[in-house]
């Protein structure tokens, strides 16, 4: 005789896989981007004409340099969840599907990565 | 897992039959902007890399930015930007339960609708107020 609850047996056995991380991580990451995307306007708005010398002075400071870096973890992410629902209501098909998703991941690792390699040699430039 | 036969159904009546409303052109709005943010994003990225990378390049970038096109271009990720935030503080609001009603709703959108252009253009205004 089992010693699980009627629930402990039906968890995981839905359609959906997974709970409500999507949700929570969708509005932690939305919440975030409130404080973030303020500093990250000012940073923007700060730079426009600035000189390359300007730049990498500013990134000089580590916490620019490090705010600068939790901004794009924080936005990407938060685009990544965004962009799978859209795939997932409008791209119909498993293959496709699957594809989509993929290339959904690897477009938002690759700018985070060429956004976070930029940060870091601009911070650590002379 | 065989892929089951496509059979051709008619579908229900979906968006079309519907009068077009504010507040779901709002909602259909809030997935625009977000799609057109996240490939936006490219922008912020390359503008960073051509910093880190060259002289030449940053030059490039910043024509780019400078030129009326690409400030066209920055014009509608800034409303973009605001209002995809704005839309995403009404989601909140709804999370908790409250600002269902539909005056409420009808409401929240047209402030969703107004912030997002009054930011838009109080942010350009700074903008061009702190440019040298």
């Amino acid at each position: 005789m089992s010693m699980k609850t009627p629930l402990k047996e039906a968890r995981g056995l839905g359609a959906a896989k997974s709970g409500t991380e999507h949700f929570w991580q969708q509005r932690l990451t939305a919440l975030l981007n409130i404080p973030l995307l303020l500093f990250w306007a000012w940073f923007v708005v700060t730079h426009l004409g600035a000189s390359r010398i300007d730049v990498k002075m500013s990134l000089h400071n580590p916490v620019i340099a490090v705010l600068l870096l939790l901004t794009m973890a924080n936005v990407f992410w938060h685009m990544r969840l965004g962009m799978q629902v859209i795939i997932e209501d409008y791209v119909h098909g498993h293959g496709n599907k699957f594809a989509a998703l993929v290339l959904n991941t690897i477009f938002v690792t690759v700018l985070f990565a060429v956004a976070a390699h930029s940060i870091l040699t601009l911070s650590f430039a002379n | 897992m065989a892929e089951p036969r496509r059979v051709e159904r008619p579908l229900s009546p979906h968006l079309q039959i519907y009068r077009p409303m504010l507040s779901m052109m709002m909602s259909i709005a809030h997935r625009i902007t977000g799609a057109a943010l996240f490939f936006g994003s490219v922008l912020f990225v390359g503008w960073l890399f051509s910093a880190a990378h060259s002289e030449s390049l940053f030059d490039c970038a910043q024509a780019f930015f400078g030129h009326w096109f690409g400030r066209l271009v920055l014009f509608g990720f800034t409303w973009a930007l605001m209002h995809h935030a704005f839309g995403g503080l009404r989601h909140f609001l709804w999370d908790t339960g409250r600002g269902f009603g539909l005056a409420t709703v009808e409401k929240l959108v047209w402030a969703n609708l107004i912030g997002s252009i009054i930011f838009t253009i109080l942010l350009w205004v700074l903008a061009y107020g702190v440019m040298p």
